[in-house]
Formats: structure tokens, C-alpha cells, sequence
């Protein structure tokens, strides 16, 4: 049950582009045709998921056993950068349909802070490798949820008539504070 | 006004003014959207990165000869990592009170798109001195950007500034500019204002006042954080001239070269 309300906070109640701030770069960048953003939704899903469970992992059974914790930092960007690199050689090779629809958004992932932000949530928080992992799951259904929203407001917004220094990015962080306040209705869950 | 290229002073103009990294570029936008609850953490947030991308800056810039090019992303990484570590100590130390309130945004100062960006656009090809001016002045263009986007939001959503009252005792705070809708709401209207002057004023000759100092195209860009400035950006459109963004942000290396 505990599990499930953790799911649900990352998901919708605590979500981690709208109300946590992690992995706007991508959220801003990737957001203006909503296949796209669904492929980046689906490629942020697959990596924060794997990365979750490897960080994990290494935490509990090499940085805790050798009273290193304080590697942290260092050593989860260096496992997120070749998890994603991995993930690319691996799907590139043997699951080719999976590389061709996440492909081009693999090597952005690495600089996208919900990846590295979850794994350091986890161990804040002190879940088990399940949780974690869990967690990360849900999480990351949560930016693929607002991404793609995003993007479908986005595709209509191309046919109105914005007032000049509004085009671009600032109308999108205003659409975006928009959904954050809608977001806010998800809180009556808890 | 035109300053000499490189020299420590333009760098931190250009920092601070031209190009500076909130309000043109539009990096780093996860801290400086959750951090700037209020003045003081945003000014906070803001210094402990101008050290850490200083630093980077000038270590990458003295070992950028003994890099090999394919590895430098991950030798960045881990300068700046190593950085990051040391001051998320010296800030537990420190001042604990700021540690306890900027939480988890310490550590991921290591994937702040500014100083990824900066390493690879600026520190890896240039001399230590101005590499070290440049992080500085980017620093400062963002801890600029941070305290107004948490002065603005602490004295409308609280009432207070760095702690202390300034509204009228009538005034009855807008909480939500405090909660995260108000981040994105403050952050759009000064982006706003900037563009709206910027225009106004039609300064900078060749660059569309509106778009900045980049291709023009930040917000909607492939290649946040591994952005190489607006030469490269020009090199890739005219390399690949059906401006297919995607083929030109997955091809770093190649950019790297045409420039």
C-alpha cells in the first residue's frame, strides 16, 4: 500500500517536472510536436527506470560496504552517462525497431536532472532497491504525462496571436505555470 | 558598446548582460525555477554555482590539451562532479540553514546545463585566464538572475525581502508566487520584459532583438546543455541547410569540427 502512495506522489501529486523542477531542459525542448514528445517521454521512462535499479544497486553494494557515500554525486552521473550510453550500443544492436523510436533522444537524457535528481531522492529518502525503483517508474510517468500535455497545448498554440516579446519560451513557462496550478487539484489524493 | 574579445572585463559584461545565461540562453533552468523561493536562496544557489563553474572552467581550460577529444565529456563531468562534492561539504559545514533548504539542488548543480555548456563551448578551446572570467561572469549573470527571480517572488508571495518585512502591514501575500506555479509565472513575465526591451532598444546588429544571442531558437532547442553558442549554431545550419534540428543536435562531435 506504502508503495502505491509512493507511486502515486511521484507521479501526479509531487510531479517532477511541475512541481519538483527537474528535467525542464527537456520538458521546454522537446515539447513542440506531441510524437516527439511522446518519444522522449518513453526514452525518460526506460532510462530513469534502469538507472533507479543500478543506482540502487551500486549504492547498496559497493558505496555503503566501502564507506564511500560520499561518492555519490560522482559516481551516479558517471553510471547514468554509461547506462545511457549502454542502453544505445545494446538496443541499437538487438532490439533495432526500440532504437529507432527512442534513438535521437537517448544522448540527451544524460543531462536531464530527473535522472540523476531521482537516484539522489532515493537515497535521501532511504528506499530499498524496490521502492527505488518504483519510484522512478512513477516518476517518470508523471514527466511523460506533462510533457506530452505540454505538447498538445503547444501544436494548438502555433495558430494564436501572441504579443511579440511573449513568443517562444516566455507563453510556454506561463502554459506551463498553468498546468503546475492544475497539477495542484492532485493534492486532495493524498 | 564594443570591448576587446576575451579580455576579463567583456567576458563579465557578457556574463552578466549579452549573453547572460537565464534571460538569453535559457540554461539551468531547474534550479533557477525551484531555488528562488526567496532572495536568499536564490542569491545562494547562485554563488555556489559561480564557484563551482569557475573552477571547472579553469581546471578543464589548464587540462584541455591533455584530453583526448572523445573522452572530454566524461573528464568534464567528472571535474565538475568533484567540485560539486566539495562544496556540498563546505555548504553542510557552512551554513546549514541554506544546505537544509536547497536540498537535493546541490548536488545536481553537476548537470546545470550552464556549466556543461560553458566547458564545452568556451573552456575547452581557450586560455585558463579567460576561461576563469568567463565562469565568472556567468556566474554573476546567473546569481543576478536568481535574486531578482527570488526577490520578486519572496516580496509578492511573502511580503518579506531577505527576511525582512517591506509591504505595508495591509498587504496580504500571494502565496502562490511562493509555490511552483509562481516560478514559471515570474520567469515567463521577465523573460518578457527583457525581449519587450531588447526590442525597444534594437540593439545588436544582425541578431533579431527578440531571439537573443544564440541561434534564436533556445527554448525550443534539441541541445540544451551541449549548446556551443551561436557560431556553431550557424555552422550546423549551414552544414545541414533543411534545419533539421535533430540531425544536428545528435552530432556533437561533427559540429564540433565544423566550427
Amino acid at each position: 500500500m506504502e508503495i502505491i502512495m509512493i507511486a502515486i506522489t511521484a507521479c501526479l501529486i509531487n510531479n517532477v517536472v511541475l512541481s519538483q523542477f527537474l528535467g525542464i531542459c527537456a520538458f521546454l525542448g522537446v515539447s513542440q510536436k506531441s510524437d516527439s514528445a511522446s518519444g522522449m517521454g518513453m526514452a525518460v521512462t526506460f532510462v530513469l527506470t534502469l538507472s533507479s535499479l543500478v543506482c540502487g544497486v551500486i549504492y547498496k553494494f559497493l558505496l555503503i560496504p566501502f564507506h564511500v557515500e560520499y561518492l555519490k554525486t560522482i559516481a551516479f552521473i558517471l553510471i547514468v552517462a554509461a547506462l545511457v550510453q549502454f542502453v544505445e550500443m545494446f538496443t541499437k544492436k538487438f532490439v533495432p525497431a526500440l532504437y529507432e523510436a527512442l534513438g535521437i533522444y537517448l544522448p540527451l537524457i544524460t543531462t536531464n536532472c530527473a535522472v540523476l535528481g531521482v537516484a539522489l531522492l532515493n537515497v535521501q529518502n532511504d528506499y530499498d532497491i524496490l521502492t527505488g525503483t518504483i519510484h522512478g517508474f512513477a516518476t517518470a510517468i508523471g514527466f511523460w504525462l506533462a510533457i506530452v500535455i505540454l505538447a498538445f497545448i503547444r501544436e494548438k498554440m502555433v495558430y494564436n496571436d501572441i504579443p511579440k516579446p511573449f513568443k517562444g519560451f516566455p507563453i510556454v513557462m506561463i502554459t506551463s505555470a498553468l498546468m503546475s496550478i492544475a497539477f495542484f487539484g492532485f493534492a486532495a489524493l493524498k | 558598446m564594443s570591448l576587446k574579445k576575451d579580455t576579463p572585463l567583456e567576458r563579465i559584461v557578457n556574463g552578466i548582460y549579452t549573453e547572460n545565461p537565464v534571460f538569453c540562453l535559457i540554461l539551468g533552468m531547474c534550479p533557477t525555477l525551484a531555488t528562488t523561493t526567496s532572495a536568499l536562496n536564490g542569491v545562494g544557489m547562485g554563488l555556489s554555482t559561480t564557484i563551482i563553474l569557475t573552477m571547472a572552467e579553469l581546471i578543464i581550460s589548464l587540462i584541455r590539451k591533455i584530453i583526448p577529444d572523445r573522452m572530454r565529456m566524461p573528464a568534464y563531468i567528472v571535474v565538475i562532479a568533484s567540485f560539486v562534492t566539495i562544496v556540498d561539504f563546505l555548504m553542510e559545514g557552512f551554513t546549514p540553514g541554506l544546505y537544509k533548504s536547497l536540498g537535493i539542488y546541490i548536488p545536481l548543480i553537476v548537470v546545470n546545463c550552464i556549466i556543461m555548456g560553458r566547458a564545452e563551448a568556451y573552456a575547452g578551446k581557450m586560455k585558463p585566464v579567460s576561461a576563469f572570467f568567463d565562469g565568472l561572469g556567468m556566474g554573476f549573470g546567473f546569481t543576478i538572475a536568481l535574486f531578482l527571480l527570488g526577490s520578486v517572488r519572496e516580496i509578492i508571495g511573502a511580503g518579506t525581502w531577505f527576511g525582512m518585512k517591506v509591504t505595508p502591514a495591509s498587504y496580504v501575500p500571494v502565496n502562490i508566487f511562493v509555490l511552483a506555479p509562481g516560478a514559471f509565472l515570474v520567469l515567463g513575465f521577465l523573460v518578457a520584459i527583457m525581449n519587450k526591451l531588447k526590442i525597444g532598444a534594437g540593439r545588436r546588429v544582425g541578431v533579431d532583438p527578440a531571439l537573443g544571442n544564440m541561434c534564436g531558437d533556445c527554448a525550443n532547442c534539441m541541445k540544451l546543455g551541449l549548446c556551443s553558442g551561436r557560431e556553431a549554431c550557424d555552422a550546423v545550419k549551414e552544414a545541414v541547410p533543411s534545419d533539421n534540428a535533430v540531425t544536428a543536435s545528435t552530432t556533437p562531435a561533427d559540429k564540433k569540427e565544423g566550427v
